[in-house]
């Protein structure tokens, strides 16, 4: 029998024209995200280290000085940011062009799985329950790349997008994207956060993520070490700021400016 | 996916995609050059795992809707929700797809708040009338 021509031998074209769908995808969130000046993305790695909680307040604090702001919850199992911007308005399509994001405190536009399931509602999708780990996954990247690419966040100076614990989120925006986005990273001080937060560093770094700093959280109560010093000489960056158990008013400013 | 005519060595076309409606997927394709025809059939996994990357085999006909996945797939209640009378489930089809899955969130949780078990056309006036949704 003579070989079989191999995938890439088969050049003629494919009707149902999957990659120009694909690539549509990618325009369409391109096309969305030109207008936004700045992309930041929040991760740590590690789980219960407070990112959603800088997250907002980081927001809300960009949106007092001025800047057009908006935060992508981007933890689509677990969303707090609409809780912690108090926006509870369900989002609403203005447009077969786009679905408008919430405002939630200080102006602050979001858009987050709270926003689209009902109160306590896991996140659940139809489809087969048999072997749902082979195409979960992928139903929870497409919904992010929906959240990047259907909203019609209008102008925006900067974007917040607010990860879940692990890489796995973060890899997936880069694939959406198409391009790396800058990383800001939260921690707490101690070494099992460290070395949680140290291989999500990693994995941006491998990426290609400029990485803004770090931001340690929790400072000062009963959790005891020097994690964002470690990682900060590690990673050759800086820290940004660190965030008592009850930050002072300027705590969320400060940090804004040194983005 | 691609499928090649091993006897010619030709690569088949796309032919047509049948959705029969229990999640299964069928796709005819045709040899170019012999004509034999040959059919992919996708458990509902498989169908699944295609829908998900947001493309439609055979190609798009209409171009994607803002938050069609979100909307087609995410299971937005649970156990506990109120139950949709069947007229109510009639008039939430005739809002635009694109914005039904918010649409019937922001009824569910107006009935939830109220303890209303179950939502009507009448339970949907009145929301409409005391949220403010005219048009919804």
């Amino acid at each position: 029998m003579a070989p079989i021509r191999t995938y890439h031998q088969l050049t003629d074209p494919d009707r149902s024209g999957l990659g120009d769908q694909i690539a549509a995808q990618r325009g369409r969130v391109a096309e969305r995200l030109a207008q936004v000046g700045r992309i930041v993305a929040v991760m740590s790695g590690k789980g219960g280290v407070g990112k959603s909680y800088v997250t907002a307040h980081l927001a809300r604090a960009l949106a007092r000085a001025g800047l057009a702001t908006a935060v992508l919850d981007a933890d689509l199992n677990g969303p707090t940011i609409p809780g912690l911007l108090e926006a509870t308005d369900a989002p609403r399509a203005t447009s077969d062009q786009g679905v408008e994001p919430v405002e939630g405190l200080d102006g602050v536009r979001c858009i987050s799985m709270a926003l689209v399931l009902e109160d306590g509602a896991p996140l659940a999708f139809r489809g087969p329950v048999a072997e749902s780990f082979v195409w979960r996954g992928a139903m929870e990247a497409a919904a992010l790349r929906e959240f990047l690419g259907d909203v019609a966040w209008g102008r925006l100076d900067i974007l917040l997008i607010d990860l879940p614990p692990g890489v796995q989120r973060y890899v997936e925006l880069c694939d959406i994207l198409g391009a790396a986005p800058a990383v800001l990273t939260v921690t707490i001080p101690t070494a099992e956060s460290r070395d949680a937060v140290r291989r999500a560093m990693r994995g941006a770094v491998e990426r290609g993520s400029p990485l803004l700093g770090i931001v340690e959280n929790m400072v000062g109560g009963q959790f005891e070490g020097t994690a964002a010093d470690e990682l900060a000489a590690e990673f050759a960056t800086r820290v940004l700021a660190r965030i008592p158990w009850h930050p002072a008013p300027d705590t969320w400013a400060t940090l804004g400016t040194r983005l | 996916m691609k499928f090649l005519c091993v006897e010619c060595d030709q690569q088949m076309a796309f032919g047509e995609r049948q959705l029969p409606g229990d999640g299964t997927l069928a796709a005819t394709f045709k040899c170019p050059k012999c004509g034999r025809v040959v059919a992919m059939l996708t458990n509902p996994m498989e169908t699944q795992l295609v829908s998900s990357l947001g493309v439609e085999i055979g190609g798009r006909t209409v171009p994607a809707e803002p938050f069609e996945m979100v909307n087609a797939m995410v299971v937005a209640g649970s156990a506990g929700s109120p139950a949709w009378s069947s007229d109510a489930q009639e008039r939430l089809a005739r809002v635009p797809s694109f914005v039904r899955g918010m649409v019937k969130k922001i009824y569910a949780d107006y009935a939830k708040e109220r303890g209303i078990a179950e939502i009507t056309p009448a339970v949907m006036d009145t929301a409409r009338s005391e949220l403010g949704l005219e048009g919804m």
